[in-house]
């Protein structure tokens, strides 16, 4: 018998969009060893910290190559709780608050999994990470998307929010800074949304995982907010801050019952976290944090060039409070953030992502990711400017 | 901080117009900083970072680290002596030291004879200095913050990811 295979995928799964960034991923692909300067990449481009990597080492030449407790090693949980006292003003109990997962997207999709019933509601701002959407979807749950707008920095406003409240919305997903927008909230506005979820009794899932490269004013976590810790389940990793992309290695706090519940999940599907990224994380939280802020001032002044720059040529770019991307509006070009992309790299060799790709409110815009060298970068701004002069004339 | 000057703590190369860029000045503007850290004696100057063990780059092929003892002097203490030593063109680097020695001092010559006449007939014999005791380089594995036989690394970061 020869029928079509696709009979067997689950509904729910052949419902789901192919990623908007797939196509063009093929396409820049494609351009292997044309001096493409890519833009378009979603990590830094450092290499994670050698103290950190050779902790990594030494822990296998130790021989640590077996499982750990479902919840992670209690030295790491430790050190996250530790952390995260210090930097966001939460205090999690290692024993029983930390859960230590394969990066924040696996604790994003154990949160979903754990705490939504299939048709409950929830709300996460957009343009936003492309996971968001999907993750709801496969658990069953019915996204609600709340706008932000470049007027407002791409902040999440507590108006925008009530605005797109409906009955039934049970959870609120918060990523800020926020990928592709670099957009964040002032501690007036957090509140405001802090009060908000208090009110319509939301649960709160804080992704923060761009939080130590906020360059503006200083990273509130809503947890640490009046009687928000009991509601929040504060998502983090080492990704982006500690330049870890690749080891998979992030956490969750919370509530013990909720923590309870994602490591239910989390001990059937995962068992736990790679030791030897575990053991590289407790490096990096035990002596990384000066790698951190020099990292963090060099994306500073990158973002600093390329926002100018954005401007100069005339795509009007917002300074993003956080993160490393810029995205600046190509509206103004006459042409959709696609055929911009696309022409961009046809003819100019720079890749960068088209917004719709992060949800409808990303139309008209670009995503530039500024973890690249000073000398890309300047290179990289130069053929945009040529790019835009090319379709003016 | 001056913005120049904190590109420059980096270690990076960038050429003054690249600086402009970064730091959103004009290129005069930069230079202008350049000069007025030079004035302060901040920023003393620029200089190739080479591997020196490649056969290309030989001629001042042979390198050693001097441990030096002396005696300090009566008002001055090391500054007189550790002046005069530095000015000497073999000289790299001259340090004062705390530990077992006074100074440090890192030799370059084209040869081990020349680096070995400079310690017996120059150094050891400037009234001051108690004993040396020299080690030769024998390879180097990072210099001046390069990696030397570091593999070109054949990144294989996707060009484009969420």
């Amino acid at each position: 018998m020869s029928a079509d295979p696709k009979r067997w995928v689950a509904g729910h799964v052949a419902s789901l969009p192919k990623s908007g960034i797939r196509d063009f991923f093929e396409l820049v692909a494609k351009m292997k060893g044309q001096d493409v300067i890519s833009l378009g990449v979603g990590e830094p481009d450092f290499v994670t910290p050698w103290h950190i990597r050779e902790a990594a080492i030494y822990a296998l030449e130790k021989g640590k190559t077996y499982y750990t407790s479902n919840l992670g090693m209690i030295e790491l949980r430790r050190a996250i709780s530790t952390y995260v006292t210090e930097h966001f003003g939460v205090s999690y109990r290692p024993e029983d608050q930390v859960l230590v997962t394969v990066g924040v997207s696996e604790a994003i999709d154990l949160a979903l999994r754990a705490l939504c019933n299939p048709g409950d509601k929830v709300m996460y701002h957009q343009p936003c990470y492309v996971s968001y959407h999907p993750s709801i979807t496969l658990v069953h749950g019915e996204a609600v998307a709340v706008p932000t707008y470049a007027k407002d920095g791409f902040a999440l406003t507590a108006e925008a929010l009530r605005a797109a409240w409906v009955p039934g919305c049970k959870i609120l997903m918060l990523n800020l800074p926020c990928n592709p927008t670099g957009g964040t909230c002032s501690l007036e506005q957090l509140t405001k949304i802090a009060d908000f979820c208090r009110e319509k009794d939301l649960l709160v899932m804080s992704d923060e995982i761009y939080s130590e490269l906020t360059f503006d004013g200083v990273h509130t976590s809503i947890a640490s907010l009046p009687g928000m810790a009991e509601r929040t389940i504060f998502l983090h990793g080492f990704s982006k801050a500690f330049a870890m992309t690749g080891w998979r290695i992030g956490y969750a706090c919370g509530p013990a019952a909720l923590v309870d519940a994602m490591m239910k999940v989390h001990q059937y599907t995962m068992l736990c976290a790679s030791i030897i990224a575990q053991e590289a994380a407790l490096e990096a939280l035990t002596r990384g944090w000066d790698s951190v802020c020099k990292m963090r001032e060099q994306y500073h002044r990158r973002r600093d060039l390329v926002v100018r720059r954005f401007n100069e040529i005339g795509l009007t770019c917002h300074s993003p409070r956080g993160s490393f991307y810029a995205f600046p509006e190509v509206k103004g070009t006459g042409l959709t953030e696609k055929d911009f992309s696309f022409g961009l790299l046809e003819k100019e060799k720079v890749a960068v992502v088209p917004g719709g790709a992060f949800g409808t409110n990303g139309l008209g815009h670009v995503r530039a990711c500024f973890a690249t060298s000073y000398e890309q970068l300047i290179v990289a701004c130069d053929r945009i400017e040529r790019f835009v002069q090319g379709i003016k004339r | 901080m001056n913005p120049v000057l904190k590109l420059l703590l980096e270690g990076g190369s960038l050429t003054t117009a690249q600086m402009a860029q970064v730091v959103g000045l004009s290129e005069a503007e930069v230079q202008q900083h350049l000069e007025q850290l030079k004035k302060d004696k901040i920023f003393l100057g620029w200089r190739p970072v080479l591997d020196l063990s490649r056969e290309a780059a030989a001629g001042a092929a042979v390198r050693a680290v001097i441990e030096v003892k002396m005696t300090p002097e009566r008002g001055g203490g090391f500054n007189r002596l550790a002046e005069r030593l530095a000015r000497f063109d073999e000289v790299e680097s001259c340090y004062l030291m705390s530990g077992g020695y006074d100074l440090l001092v890192f030799v370059n010559g084209s040869s081990l004879q020349k680096v070995a006449g400079f310690v017996s007939e120059k150094l050891s014999t400037l009234e001051g200095v108690l004993s040396t005791s020299t080690h030769f380089m024998l390879r180097s594995y990072k210099e001046g913050g390069f990696l030397i036989e570091q593999a070109d690394v054949q990144t294989s970061r996707l060009n484009v990811a969420p």
